[in-house]
């Protein structure tokens, strides 16, 4: 079984030198801590920055200069700003490459849910929504089963959607994933140590498992 | 050239009643026009219609509006850091559209380039879709969003000048430029008010026309939300 770090490890395999990538709060940013190197990426912050660099160092710190998570960064060389609209403009017109970000339920169809747990929370969707609905390529990062050992990769999302058939490749803490454009969820690796009949048994939507399932591997 | 310098927060937000449409500018604390929401706070003015991206945390930003329930309905995309809107929210005393972060930037940019509407992808098949129209171009499905229409935009920028023109700084750039475009009265409070000529016309971010009152602005918190950094020599 991966841990969260893993989740974001196996991920970065999928960032391809060039890329620009917008990366989601909570597992999704542990991504860039795992960046292959000699690849170069831009990570794209959604209140308006390209090329967001690490934390700043101890007394640092820019009030002015935040990530969508709201915390403390810094720029790096080649770095730029701009408003909000803009941002949105770039992810609409497809100019982001890959969008990471995290889940509550996903559907055999590619349908999303991450915004809201009716009577219960009430955050918001903040940028979500608009990032699934354009961009040309999502990988969602997500727990395959919740606490209570019950599966969040469904046959249809029971939690109000965030966007529809949108979703093309899930890594879970059991499993990487890819929803088939005529739906369902293909296995094409699993965690170390877990056997196929667990991920069938953890799937609650239609899974495909054909042939040998290879484990993950980090390099 | 007119001048639009008044002498603070309280001149500048003096004709704001109650039941007022305001744009406030900033993500998270990003950026927000701290003056005007604290002039706002004392002249306690209500019923107030609120777009802005985030609501503040519980002591700080709009969270302040909302604790003294000057605030009757939020247009944001992400309240989560403020206790008090949620039980506000979750009791029903506050009115609340959740809307999407792009669509609500677009809805201010479209406001400033004089466009009734916008085409966007965000929320298709979802419950921010519900009531709306949809047109389908090139095989995808858009919805038809609405600009706004605020009574005023209250904006915080690095530096203005006395003909309104303004520049931002690093990410507290954010919503600030298109709601400045946005509002019927445009509110611009300043780190470092200059007089005009002294900012290089090549490098405004806002130019003056979108602005009507400037102030220069004092005594900023700056409050950083997330206070994230890494040890040196690592």
């Amino acid at each position: 079984m991966f841990t969260k770090e893993e989740i974001a490890q196996r991920i970065a395999q999928e960032i391809k030198d060039g890329y620009y990538v917008n990366l989601g709060i909570g597992i999704p940013t542990l991504v860039a801590n795992y960046i292959p190197k000699g690849i170069n990426v831009v990570l794209q912050s959604e209140n308006g920055l390209l090329g967001m660099g690490p934390f700043p160092f101890e007394g640092e710190e820019d009030a002015d200069l935040i990530n969508a998570g709201k915390q403390t960064i810094t720029t790096l060389p080649g770095s730029s700003i701009f408003d909000s609209a803009m941002s949105f403009g770039m992810m609409r017109a497809q100019k982001v490459d890959l969008t990471i970000l995290g889940a509550m339920e996903v559907s055999e169809n590619g349908d999303i849910a991450n915004w809201k747990i009716p009577g219960k929370m009430v955050k918001g969707m903040g940028g979500a929504m608009d990032l699934v609905a354009s961009a040309k390529n999502i990988i969602v990062a997500m727990q395959h089963v919740n606490k209570a050992g019950e599966s969040k990769l469904l046959s249809k999302c029971t939690l109000p959607l965030t966007g529809v058939k949108c979703i093309k490749k899930i890594v879970t803490e059991l499993a990487v994933l890819d929803i088939l454009p005529e739906g369902g969820f293909k296995l094409l690796e699993r965690a170390p140590g877990v056997s196929v009949d667990f991920i069938k048994q953890s799937t609650a939507g239609r899974l495909i498992a054909e042939g040998d399932i290879p484990e993950m591997r980090l390099d | 050239m007119i001048n639009k310098v008044v002498s603070g927060a309280k001149e500048a937000i003096d004709d704001v009643s109650d039941g007022a449409t305001l744009m406030l500018g900033g993500f998270g604390l990003c950026g927000i026009p701290e003056n005007c929401i604290n002039a706002l706070v004392e002249k306690g003015v209500k019923d107030l219609t609120c777009i802005s991206n985030n609501a503040g945390v519980d002591d700080f930003g709009i969270g302040l509006m909302l604790k003294q329930r000057q605030v009757k309905k939020m247009i944001s995309s992400y309240v989560g850091e403020n206790a008090e809107f949620e039980r506000q929210l979750l009791s029903g005393e506050l009115e609340v559209d959740l809307i999407p972060q792009g669509t609500l930037a677009t809805r201010c940019l479209a406001a400033g380039y004089g466009m009734p509407a916008i085409f966007t992808p965000a929320g298709v098949g979802t419950e921010v879709a519900e009531g709306k129209e949809i047109r389908n171009f090139g095989g995808k499905d858009y919805l038809m969003e609405y600009a706004f229409d605020a009574d005023f935009a209250i904006v915080k920028a690095w530096k203005g000048d006395t003909a309104g023109n303004l520049i931002f700084r690093s990410t507290s750039r954010n919503f600030n430029p298109v709601m400045a475009m946005a509002g019927k009265i445009t509110i611009a409070e300043v780190e470092e008010l200059v007089e005009a000529g002294e900012l290089d016309p090549d490098y405004i971010h806002t130019p003056g026309i979108y602005v009507h009152r400037i102030f220069q602005g004092k005594d900023y918190e700056k409050r950083i939300e997330q206070r994230t950094v890494r040890k040196s020599g690592v």
